[in-house]
């Protein structure tokens, strides 16, 4: 199918797309690598009067590394961020996760701002953030805050941000603890049937809800695996879709925990 | 709104609407129908292009987007020959049937070849994960990947 029209203009710096939604605010849709919002206003989930393009913003597409974090802007590509060094060494989790990631072709275009802004619940990135405990960082008019991923995901493509808010960069603090990635999917590069990104005992599930989720009462069960499996149950309550039953979910969680924990 | 980008090497300026995708531009303005459109929400792969040397769905960059940009398509690798091996690789090795996916399945391969010259199997498939093809069953593509992997290696030698 093809997109509804809308006008489209291009924001020239960061100020200028504050400005921009701002003004327009619930009609306007920012767009950066558009590797999800396009689908959708080809499907016409979405119909925006405005895009407001931020691609092409300066300097929004850093990767730092400080003595206790790594910096990732908004327009960080997937597969920047995948090729980078510092973020394998620093923070492996992250660059297991992202092989997972759609497709080469999406890699290349689609930015990390977008891919959490976006909030699906059975992407990748918003599960490694929820366990790597960083931080999203908020930009408007009214200036710059950092919202946790625990309160920044708030349930089915929603997020804490206002809508005159653009996600600006995430921060993960080091060092990260050990960690692990392990997803079930029907073939490489499609939406995950469950899947697990850990780091230390914060095991962080996704496609298992309408966000990701952090099994706590799994991780109070310390080192035993049988305990933790079976406290999973306290924790995930996943939905019955075209892809499993709920039930199945729930087992394939468990296998998942069990790979994690028995490696650690 | 106007638009000037580079395509197959050519400049070409257009007045598009904001909701036109690239794929459609390439076809329905430019004429260039190697560029195929499958689903239009990027899962099957057949509207492959390379974007300022990176591959992208045509189906999800608006034209818009792509303005000041450098665009590839299967005509463009075809006619400068840089895919003449792969193509014909295919060809001797049965690797298509219809031809709807093959010029993004082409695009994809050398994308690779370009990353990686020596992939195994499973590199070849993990790379061509993002690209139906529903004739072959891929076992016909993954060795013609193979062998136009192990003859540009000879040549190299």
């Amino acid at each position: 199918m093809k997109a509804p029209p809308f006008d489209y203009q291009r924001a020239a710096s960061l100020d200028d797309a504050s400005t921009l939604l701002a003004r327009h605010g619930e009609d306007a849709r920012l767009i950066a690598g558009g590797q999800s919002l396009l689908p959708a206003l080809n499907l016409r989930l979405a119909a925006p009067r405005l895009l407001i393009d931020i691609g092409r913003i300066e300097g929004l597409d850093r990767i730092e590394v400080s003595g206790d974090s790594v910096r990732i802007g908004a327009l960080a590509r997937h597969q920047a961020v995948l090729d980078n060094p510092a973020i394998a060494r620093h923070v492996p989790l992250l660059t297991e996760a992202l092989r997972h990631v759609a497709h080469p072709a999406i890699r290349a275009r689609g930015t990390i701002g977008g891919n959490l802004a976006h909030a699906d619940p059975a992407s990748e990135l918003p599960a490694c953030m929820l366990a790597l405990s960083a931080t999203v960082e908020a930009t408007s008019g009214r200036g710059t805050r950092s919202i946790d991923a625990e309160t920044f995901f708030t349930g089915l493509f929603s997020t804490a941000l206002a809508p005159d808010e653009i996600l600006t960069a995430v921060t993960i603090p080091l060092p990260a603890p050990p960690g692990a990635f392990h997803e079930i999917a029907r073939r490489r590069g499609d939406y995950a049937i469950v899947g697990l990104a850990t780091a230390g005992t914060r095991y962080a599930f996704f496609s298992v809800g309408d966000r990701p989720v952090l099994a706590r009462h799994a991780a109070a069960a310390g080192s035993d695996i049988a305990a933790a499996k079976a406290a999973l149950a306290r924790d995930l309550d996943p939905p019955d879709d075209l892809q499993a039953t709920g039930a199945m979910r729930l087992h394939l969680a468990g296998v998942l925990l069990e790979r994690t924990m028995g490696k650690a | 709104m106007k638009i000037s980008l580079i395509v197959n090497g050519e400049r070409t300026d257009a007045e598009v609407p904001p909701r036109l995708h690239l794929g459609d531009f390439l076809r329905e303005h430019l004429g260039l129908t190697g560029t195929h459109l499958g689903c239009e929400h990027g899962v099957c792969g057949a509207c492959t292009v390379r974007i300022d040397g990176s591959l992208a769905r045509a189906c999800l960059i608006l034209a818009v987007q792509a303005d000041g940009t450098r665009v590839e398509t299967i005509e463009g690798l075809s006619d400068s020959g840089e895919i003449a091996d792969l193509a014909q690789a295919f060809h001797e090795r049965n690797a298509l049937q219809c031809g709807y996916c093959t010029p993004g399945m082409l695009i994809a391969a050398q994308d690779l070849l370009l990353r990686d010259p020596a992939p195994d199997r499973e590199a070849i498939r993990d790379h061509l994960s993002g690209n139906y093809c529903r004739c072959t069953g891929y076992h016909a593509i993954v060795d013609a990947v193979a062998t136009t992997a192990a003859g540009r290696r000879g040549n190299r030698a």
